[in-house]
């Protein structure tokens, strides 16, 4: 006991053991310790240790500037004159870029960036995103009121699960998630402490999703939990697959048979590239069924300025529209939302200009169109190439790219590596992309991060290194599944 | 169909802000203006919440034209920029993955604001170290408390996690901690002696809260919000002694920290403090400090860039705070520029030194300004008195109500005033934040004012509620 026995008594008020026990459950692969371990090689290569390649190809995360895309000029040129409005007297800017500037700052506080807006956004940002929304889905109305906007997409998705939360043991509100997953939506219930319900696509049928599916994972979690809200990506991450309006049909048509709350994660919704695949928002569809159905589903659909032809990941801007949120409900959403004062301004002024782009006529529109098709077409033709590259490895079977910015390809692990991962206390696809890792200096995610049927391996790899850049990590990945195959034979 | 009933308990059991609802009428007002509609004022004042830019004050040059090249890298080959702001974006976009401000960084913050906050952190502290990987870069400091709160606190049901809070505090806290599923474990901080917080009110929320829930975490604002009080360094110190002895983890809200205006005060940092304290505390007392671009002269709440530094958290315990973050991806970028420069403002020699240094200056000296004749005018009305406050960036007056407006907030059902500040703003487009949003001790009355504004503003504002306070005054005698 010392002198004033203070020191004897007192202990570590936050340890492992008194922290919120639900952090313990989330993990986020993509930023997982494969990552962790391809950081600290281009810190080792930076101090000149020699390894059997010069660079490390991060093709882990959906980060489209970290690897050499270019921002849209239009948006960047907004964005400056309205952080810093005495660029407004420079020459170097066109007059449609000004013009939007003004409009935008007249509707900040005090005109500028840097005060507080609305809770829910700035009203002039989602007058804009309403009217995209109307474009982009044949017309159909959109009401400023519904669009909430938000810190990225994810934001909007923690939110609404939040929101969602409710029940004890078999009444715990249970959320059904697509397997393969983006593992923000498994880290998020496990924060959330919800019930993760998972739902298989079929690797078989092209990553698609069959109601059958679905209904049998309803049924399996009604036993153990209240499972009330079925999420959706499309196109999906990781599988890259663009439904087909039948699909997403059937899938309303099950939601509201089985009156489940639909979240339409819709991201990637530009970024499709497959002959014969297009994108149907399901707003659209949903309205497009008629009111037996659109008058009563209710859904909520995320986009974001982090994704498609813009990339703009670090503003951290996105948006979610409600369709058919109890009213009193939708009063606790506003409320909850207020809690964290406002999204980042500049984000809304990024979100702000995704929605409405340069029209025919304005000076800036060629460059814009120039610039997006660009974008698009790369994207395209290396979703193409990987397709392509990775079906002639033996060993490797990659479904095609249909849309989004991810590859996740199947992968045959030698029984002899998948003991030797199992002593290591890894899973197979983590060894496999730790060897592949040490020996090419390529970063890929393993599937295990994802979610994948038992017994299968995969990994997720983006299509978003520079062209010849992903053509040499291609063949070098072919290179290393030869020599790991062999090796563990 | 999800009805009241099937949505989370913890959302529902969020209060409703007077505070939102006033600057959402506010909003409509200043629509209704400009549609024509006639009303007995040409303006809207609204100087509800801490929001300096609102009301028309202007950012700092320097930090926008870093933005502003940063977004267009263009602009750092051009002349319409110094040569320093042209450098500085340079160092930064080099730092940032694929050189631009649309890739995420590292989920604590990128590693280059890491270093400079932590730099900032040990210069202002006198010396006493801070490392990048103890502070982790959020989007405001409302999302690293609200990050804080999910580490802390179990939520696995009774007995729930208590909050020791200071009353008077601001709304969104208070909502925090009920969104949370967080028992609020309120300790009044002393009006007649400026708003300290006196240990043995400390002592006894403390145990009177046993009872009912697991006290865990003591929370202080330093400089107070909306109090505007500076501990003292013996002050901060017994709060030290007590959290260490109490066991409890020590949240401190340190945002207002560059707005000391009174002559004998000086901000000192809770880390500071327990350094000084020696081994015994400094190396077992458990805390996180807070802060953010929003407050001071920066004033950039809309890019929502803040920071906590953590101390003495276990090794074991930092990684799930690094995942849990992770699962924000990062924080907003522009803000963490503003941080940056927060952190490391140009220094003497540098192109844009004079102008920055002017224009802090001319803020600070505004804010100086401002607080003393608000509370000089305010302090001379009838049935007001108002305490000049050390720091921050708003004045808190106490409304002596007549008793029947008492009467008559009840039969309306409000708090007397919030019903004084509706009448405020219907009669005069002056919006202000009620008492009743910040606790205050039963009977007493109270207002909010946010005086980082134009002085021209302030002065308008000050003529206004002069004259409704003596109408309203007038009407209930």
């Amino acid at each position: 006991m010392s002198e004033n026995g203070v020191a004897s008594r007192r202990g570590k008020v936050l340890t492992l053991d008194t922290m919120n026990p639900r952090i313990k459950r989330v993990e986020y692969a993509v930023r997982g310790p494969i990552v962790q371990r391809a950081v600290q090689i281009e810190k080792e290569l930076k101090e000149g240790a020699k390894k059997p390649f010069t660079e490390v190809i991060k093709a882990n995360i959906g980060d489209a500037h970290a690897m050499g895309q270019q921002p849209i000029t239009f948006f960047r040129q907004v964005m400056a004159l309205c952080a810093y409005p005495e660029l407004l007297n420079s020459s170097q800017f066109p007059e449609d870029a000004k013009n939007r500037a003004k409009t935008i700052l007249q509707s900040c506080g005090g005109g500028s960036i840097g005060a507080y807006s609305a809770s829910q956004g700035i009203e002039y940002v989602r007058q804009d995103v309403a009217r995209y929304i109307e474009k982009r889905d044949n017309g159909i109305p959109s009401n400023p009121d519904n669009i909430y906007l938000s810190t990225g997409a994810s934001d909007a998705i923690v939110t609404t699960l939040k929101l969602l939360m409710c029940g004890e043991g078999m009444s715990r509100t249970g959320v059904m998630i697509p397997i393969p997953q983006y593992p923000l939506y498994s880290a998020a219930l496990a924060e959330l402490g919800a019930v993760q319900v998972d739902y298989y696509l079929n690797e078989e049928r092209c990553w698609s999703l069959d109601v059958s599916e679905l209904r049998r994972s309803l049924e399996a979690a009604r036993k153990h939990c209240n499972p009330r809200v079925l999420c959706i990506i499309n196109p999906g991450n990781p599988t890259g697959q663009v439904q087909s309006r039948e699909c997403i049909e059937e899938v309303i048509r099950f939601a509201a048979q089985e009156r489940l709350f639909l979240m339409a994660d819709e991201v990637y919704q530009d970024n499709v590239y497959a002959d014969g695949c297009q994108f149907h928002s399901f707003k659209k569809v949903l309205f497009e069924m008629g009111p037996q159905y659109s008058d009563t589903l209710e859904l909520v659909s995320y986009h974001s300025t982090s994704k498609c032809y813009m990339g703009e990941c670090g503003f951290r801007g996105g948006y979610m529209e409600v369709i058919n949120m109890d009213a009193e409900v939708k009063a606790q959403l506003t409320k909850l939302v207020s809690v964290r004062l406002c999204p980042p301004v500049p984000g809304q002024v990024m979100m702000d200009l995704v929605a409405n782009t340069p029209q025919p006529g304005d000076p800036s529109h060629s460059t814009f169109i120039k610039e997006k098709s660009a974008t698009l077409n790369t994207l395209a033709e290396r979703a193409r190439l990987t397709e392509e590259i990775l079906n002639t490895v033996p060993g490797i079977q990659c479904n095609p790219v249909q849309g989004a910015m991810y590859s996740f390809p199947r992968i045959t692990i030698p029984e002899r590596a998948v003991q030797k991962a199992k002593e290591k206390g890894q899973a197979p696809d983590m060894f496999y992309c730790m060897n592949l890792l040490e020996e090419t200096g390529i970063c890929v995610v393993p599937g295990s991060g994802f979610g994948q049927k038992e017994g299968t391996y995969h990994f997720r790899m983006t299509i978003l290194p520079p062209t010849e850049k992903l053509k040499i990590l291609l063949n070098k990945l072919k290179e290393f599944h030869l020599r790991f195959t062999q090796q563990y034979s | 169909m999800f009805g009241l009933g099937t949505i989370d308990p913890n959302v529902r059991a969020i209060g409703g802000s007077q505070e939102h609802d006033l600057h959402r009428r506010a909003g409509q007002i200043r629509a209704e203006l400009q549609q024509g509609v006639s009303k007995p004022f040409s303006d809207v004042i609204d100087v509800s919440s801490g929001d300096s830019h609102l009301t028309g004050m202007m950012p700092v040059t320097f930090v926008r034209q870093v933005i502003a090249a940063c977004l267009c890298p263009a602009l750092i080959h051009s002349d319409d920029l110094p040569v320093d702001v042209r450098r500085r974006a340079q160092d930064l976009l080099a730092q940032l993955d694929g050189e631009s401000m649309g890739s995420y960084t590292d989920s604590c913050g990128a590693p280059n604001v890491q270093r400079s906050v932590a730099e900032f952190i040990t210069r202002r502290d006198g010396g006493v170290p801070a490392s990048p990987q103890n502070i982790f870069i959020c989007g405001g400091s409302q999302r690293a408390l609200a990050l804080l709160l999910e580490i802390l606190i179990p939520n696995d049901g009774p007995p729930y996690t208590g909050v020791l809070t200071p009353v008077p505090t601001y709304k969104t806290f208070t909502m925090l901690l009920e969104e949370t599923g967080t028992v609020m474990v309120p300790y009044q901080l002393c009006e007649e002696q400026g708003w300290v917080l006196q240990i043995d009110e400390l002592r006894r929320a403390l145990r009177d809260s046993r009872g009912h829930c697991s006290p865990k975490v003591l929370y202080v604002i330093n400089p107070g919000n909306p109090t505007g009080h500076v501990q003292t360094m013996k002050s901060i110190a017994e709060v030290i002694q007590f959290a260490a002895e109490e066991e409890l983890f020590l949240l401190a809200d340190e945002v207002y920290q560059d707005t000391v205006h009174g002559d004998n005060s000086e901000f000192i940092s809770y880390k500071r403090v327990l350094f000084e304290m020696g081994g015994e505390f400094s190396e077992t007392v458990q805390m996180a400090s807070v802060h953010s671009a929003s407050k001071g002269y920066m004033g950039e709440c809309g890019l929502r860039a803040g920071y906590v530094e953590l101390v003495n958290i276990d090794h074991t315990v930092m990684p799930f705070a690094e995942w849990l973050i992770g699962t924000k991806i990062c924080a907003p970028v522009p803000g963490q520029v503003a941080l940056d420069i927060m952190a490391r403002p140009p220094q003497p020699g540098d192109a844009s030194y004079v102008q920055y240094t002017q224009e802090v200056q001319a803020i600070q000296e505004t804010l100086v300004h401002n607080v003393r004749r608000a509370q000089e005018v305010l302090n001379s009305l009838p049935g007001m008195s108002c305490q000049l406050p050390e720091a921050g960036i708003f004045v808190f007056p106490r409304l002596q109500f007549h008793p029947q407006v008492a009467e008559h907030a009840k039969k309306a059902g409000v708090d007397a005033d919030l019903l004084y500040s509706r009448r405020l703003l219907e009669d005069s487009g002056v919006c202000v934040s009620p008492g009743c949003e910040y606790g205050q001790r039963d009977g007493t009355h109270h207002l909010r004012l946010c005086v980082l504004i134009p002085t021209n503003t302030l002065d308008e504002m000050l003529t206004r509620l002069t004259r409704f306070h003596l109408r309203f005054m007038a009407e209930f005698f």
